[in-house]
């Protein structure tokens, strides 16, 4: 009988990566909750304000702290979750292919255009 | 028994696309559709970063105008209860993880607390939005 040698399968499951989606999915989302509601409220206090106001707000160290920990999550965590979508509704081998690749390139390329603004306004001070 | 015919018109299978969405179907396909929408909102984001950082303030100037259109406020308010009708879904969804709160009618009070609560944190917010800019 032809058996999977259980080292290579232990904690792995059909996926072949364990709970680490789910894991990672969860720890984000929790990470989310106040990191959004402490968005919001930054956001909700700089809507109409003038752009040097916005700027030395958005440059101060705990607004700065806040923007780069949600940055981080949020692009964490929606990676994953169009990940799953990808995987449930494309079908076709390539296209999904395609499409990771490119979901995995866009939140990296989301992630770092909004570190390099958040880096640029906290060291012009 | 065994001559039962096979092509005796009996019923046919059900009509499975035909019934009742349950409540919790519905709102998983809205976490989905919020999820996706949040995910191509993040590039707003990074808009606004990038025009806040920029030297040129006819950058800011121009997202300002964007923002202050009608379609950019549908966009915003759009936006808000997305964000907030996905958070409460997440926190539905954390609350299912530890297994409490799954049969029948704890799930569908969940599933209208996030409805109601969503639609009452987006008003809120933009009361107090248009509250502190005017």
């Amino acid at each position: 009988m032809m058996r999977t040698p259980l080292a290579r399968v232990r904690y792995f499951g059909s996926a072949h990566a364990g709970t680490g989606h789910y894991w990672l999915q969860r720890v984000t989302a929790i990470a989310n909750l106040p990191l959004v509601i402490a968005f919001i409220v930054i956001l909700v206090s700089l809507i109409g304000r003038p752009q040097a106001e916005v700027a030395v707000t958005l440059g101060s160290p705990f607004v700065a702290a806040v923007m780069l920990l949600l940055t981080l999550s949020i692009t964490v965590h929606m990676r994953l979750g169009m990940q799953v979508i990808i995987e449930d509704y494309i079908h076709h081998k390539g296209l999904r292919l395609i499409a990771l690749v490119a979901n995995t390139f866009f939140a990296i390329a989301i992630a770092t255009l909004a570190v390099i603004a958040i880096a640029d306004l906290m060291f012009r001070a | 028994m065994s001559s039962a015919d096979l092509k005796a018109n009996r019923p046919l299978s059900p009509h499975i696309w035909i019934y009742r969405w349950p409540l919790t179907m519905v709102m998983s396909i809205a976490h989905r559709i919020t999820g996706a929408g949040l995910y191509v909102g993040t590039a707003l984001l990074v808009w606004w970063l990038w025009a806040a950082a920029s030297s040129d303030p006819r950058d800011y100037d121009s997202l300002r105008a964007f923002f202050g259109s009608w379609f950019g406020l549908v966009i915003l308010f759009g936006y808000t209860w997305a964000l907030l009708h996905h958070m409460l879904g997440g926190v539905r969804h954390l609350i299912w993880d530890t297994g409490a709160l799954l049969t029948k009618t704890p799930r569908n009070f969940l599933a209208i607390a996030t409805v109601v609560g969503s639609a009452t944190l987006t008003i809120v917010i933009w009361v107090v939005v248009l509250a502190v800019r005017s």
